[in-house]
């Protein structure tokens, strides 16, 4: 198995090779043949992998230590779930994965762009197996997951207990996909540049694959927050954290993208500032996938001290694809300059730009927070990092602007809005935003948080230019067909994915940001030190500490408490925060230490409600277990299993009897669940813009074009 | 046994990569892509305009476009979508002529 293994790798790093000569030789020649067979080659690197990939996993789920990534990555007890997701919490079973995901897309992308294309096609052929190439040099050379163990161990290291959470197992598979999706992009921007081909049709073929970039990298994101929010310990979702933000570059820079594509596609306006977009993202998401492999900056997240020569590996890349792109765009500035000028700064054109450079400005922003410590480490010779009030200094600001943008984007007129058009279109939503002001100031203690208050109004005034686009769409579909409302709508939004996607999205994001803004500006959270039967006071609620609990589990034993929660005189139930302890293989300390001074993770005791969550967490005091934790090493270390789980079921019973006071962490944070909501509705109007138009539009479309007259474009 | 599977292995995948070459007749001509990359360039030109044409007329019936304002874009959009089909049909005759089709 593990020789297979190595030659798959081994054949798809041939093929890959392979396929980048055949594609360019194809290209420069005008022969087809040849292009057929680099594309082919492709297809043949995923086949390989694939095999490996299942190989792999074959491994993993029959826990053969033989192979050193399974020994020190899994073991016997670990679940059957997490044994199939164990492969990717190691560096080397990531990076297949990463190979993986990337040969599929690209597959995917090359398949569907046969016979169209032709002269961009060979050169994105060549550029996506040359990622393929070097993801196998690097699995090859640094990062083998066909390495074997020798001795082969009865029992293996087991996953790190961190990422025994479903949401911590689908998340890299979800960054990845938006990392592997977000190249395709990039090869068919190269390949337009080298081929001087940059009018409407390679954006075209490539607006699916960024759109599916972006949501998969969106959902990557959410499901990292949420598993940060219930798993990490510490109560927030979002810590600015290298790696998290790592993924949230090229997502800032795809969503700009996404907006100002629609810009060249009807005006042949921005090709170089799209251009130069889709190849930033393209190197944002290698840089994403260089940091959490590299170690280079320290995060929670990366797989740290794997050694320099990756480091090395990604630099060089990175330095190709940034050196590259830079020349290309300018040896071909005169092939990109623009069909049209911006006719009006009233205009939806004017509108998108302006977001872009919002976005942009926030991916800088993020850029140099995250690699700060690296460049005061250049000039001063000292790692200095800049923390989440650095971040928030100049987010906050940025990320109000764009919840404005997005309500004034779906609502001001492409080209020229004139004054009565602006006055009939924003009349709605700008009284939305004013009704949400003066609610607010009269309801609430926003006053006091200028910030979240502005961001309170510009999500009311998005939200209200959202739903007057659905409602008057509907009314125009309603006055033609006399369909029921739901039908319309729904009709509606069928017939016009994209803009109503879109539109979708821009709401979910309001929403998204009142649930931030909300539990960022009004959280309350507080350390308190209670005993059984002591109560702490926070935000209004009453929460005492009842009594301890203890629970023994094949893999660890979980200490924690049961809470009473009271608001007023109302009794709101009980929360039960647990601390849970994994074994650790050190093998300095004894067996029972091994436990309770191993790992640990934080289960949180968590009422969620849309108006406000309490969150809670517990972190036990075993201080005066310790001397009863030595005496069982010493007097039971040598002996079996069996006996040293009665030892160990003992102490946690002692801890359940003789309760020291515990250190609880308690938030009150209004409106989180509405960061949640907003991420599905965004995520909801993401699908619908990717999914494929309906049949009947699609022939109604090829209809027209085959007519050649535009006298009757699809009806809305 | 593992080296039977690596074998046999990278045996379909020659065969399954070197297909194209092999079916190529011997004295095929190198065939230019230009011409068919004009028309598709041109077709995408097309949609792309359509598009704007029907989203301006969403415009207009959602209120977002008077009539004087949707009656000047439109003969803008219409005027620049005949100019895009001339040009198609001139790139299609010249991509008949060097022998490509397009898909």
């Amino acid at each position: 198995m593990i020789v297979v293994g190595r030659a798959c790798l081994i054949l798809a790093l041939a093929a890959a090779l392979y396929g980048i000569g055949t594609s360019l030789y194809g290209a420069r020649a005008h022969r087809q043949a040849w292009i057929e067979s680099g594309r082919r080659a492709m297809y043949a690197v995923f086949g390989f992998v694939a095999v490996a990939f299942a190989l792999l996993e074959s491994a993993f789920l029959r826990s053969d230590f033989s192979f050193d990534v399974v020994a020190t990555h899994s073991s016997t007890t670990t679940p059957d779930f997490y044994k199939v997701t164990a492969i990717w919490s190691s560096q080397e079973g990531s990076l297949l994965l990463w190979i993986l995901l990337l040969a599929g897309f690209s597959s995917l992308a090359l398949r569907l762009s046969h016979n169209r294309l032709r002269e961009v096609t060979p050169y994105a052929q060549a550029v996506l197996l040359g990622f393929a190439a070097f993801f196998a040099v690097l699995l090859l050379g640094f990062a083998n997951p066909f390495q074997p163990r020798s001795p082969v161990p009865a029992e293996g290291t087991g996953l790190n207990p961190l990422l025994r959470h479903p949401m911590m197992a689908i998340h890299p598979v979800m960054l990845y996909s938006g990392y592997t999706l977000a190249a395709v992009p990039f090869a068919f921007a190269i390949g337009a540049l080298v081929a001087r081909r940059l009018g409407a049709d390679w954006i075209a073929a490539i607006r699916r694959f960024s759109l599916a970039a972006w949501l998969c990298l969106g959902i990557g994101i959410l499901l990292g927050a949420r598993w940060s929010y219930v798993e990490l310990g510490w109560g927030g979702y979002w810590g600015w954290d290298p790696v998290e933000n790592a993924s949230l570059m090229p997502w800032l820079t795809g969503t700009a993208f996404l907006h100002s594509i629609m810009i060249q596609e009807k005006r042949g306006m921005l090709k170089v500032w799209n251009v130069s977009l889709v190849l930033a993202t393209g190197t944002l998401a290698v840089l994403g996938t260089f940091l959490v492999r590299s170690g280079v900056l320290d995060s929670i997240h990366a797989f740290v001290g794997e050694g320099n020569g990756i480091a090395w590996m990604f630099t060089g890349l990175i330095a190709v694809m940034v050196a590259g792109s830079i020349a290309l765009v300018y040896s071909r500035r005169v092939s990109l300059r623009s069909d049209h000028r911006l006719d009006s700064l009233w205009s939806r054109e004017a509108v998108f730009l302006l977001n872009n450079l919002v976005l942009v400005a926030l991916c800088f922003v993020v850029f140099w927070g995250t690699f700060f410590p690296l460049i005061s480490e250049a000039i001063t010779g000292t790692k200095a990092a800049v923390g989440p009030p650095w971040f928030a200094r100049y987010t906050v600001p940025l990320a109000i602007v764009l919840v404005l943008l997005a309500g004034v984007g779906p609502v001001i007129a492409w080209r020229r809005a004139t004054p009565a058009n602006l006055r009939r279109n924003f009349a709605a939503p700008v009284g939305a935003g004013l009704v949400a002001l003066v609610a607010l100031l009269v309801l609430s203690d926003a006053a006091r948080k200028p910030l979240a208050l502005a961001m309170f109004c510009f999500a009311a005034f998005v939200l209200a230019a959202v739903g007057q686009e659905l409602f008057r769409g509907a009314r125009a579909r309603r006055a033609m067909t006399r369909e029921s409302p739901p039908s319309a709508v729904v009709a509606l939004v069928r017939r016009n994915r994209r803009r109503y996607g879109g539109y979708l999205v821009h709401a979910g994001v309001a929403v998204l940001f009142v649930g931030v803004a909300a539990s960022s500006a009004f959280q309350h959270a507080r350390d308190f030190r209670l005993s059984p039967g002591q109560t702490a006071r926070i935000g209004g609620y009453a929460i005492t500490y009842v009594k301890p609990t203890a629970k023994l589990a094949s893999e660890k034993v979980s200490l924690g408490a049961v809470l009473r929660v009271r608001k007023g005189a109302r009794d709101l139930g009980t929360l039960r925060p647990t601390r849970g302890y994994y074994p650790t293989l050190e093998p300095d300390k004894g067996p029972v230490a091994g436990i309770f001074d191993g790992q640990a993770t934080s289960e949180v005791g968590l009422r969620a409600g849309l108006r406000r969550d309490l969150w809670t967490a517990i972190e036990p005091d075993l201080g005066p277990l310790q001397r009863f934790i030595s005496e069982a090493d010493r007097r039971f270390g040598n002996a079996g299993p069996d006996v040293q789980g009665v030892v160990i079921a003992a102490i946690a019973q002692r801890y359940v009897q003789h309760p020291p006071p515990a250190m609880f962490r308690i938030i009150d944070s209004p409106l989180v669940t509405w960061i949640w909501i907003g991420s599905f509705i965004a995520f909801g109007g993401g699908l619908i813009a990717l999914w494929p138009a309906p049949a009947v539009a699609r022939r109604r479309a090829t209809a027209a074009a085959r007519t050649g007259a535009a006298r009757e474009p699809a009806r809305a | 046994m593992a080296f039977l599977v690596v074998v046999a292995l990278l045996g379909a995948a020659v065969w399954f990569v070197s297909a194209p070459l092999r079916r190529e007749p011997e004295n095929a001509a190198p065939a230019d892509p230009g011409p068919v990359a004009e028309v598709e360039q041109l077709e995408a030109a097309r949609d792309a305009k359509y598009r704007e044409i029907r989203d301006a007329e969403m415009d207009l019936r959602t209120g977002k476009l008077s009539e004087k304002d949707h009656r000047a874009l439109d003969a803008t959009l219409r005027a620049e979508a005949v100019e895009i089909l001339r040009e198609l049909d001139a790139a299609r005759d010249q991509a008949a002529g060097s022998g490509q089709t397009t898909s």
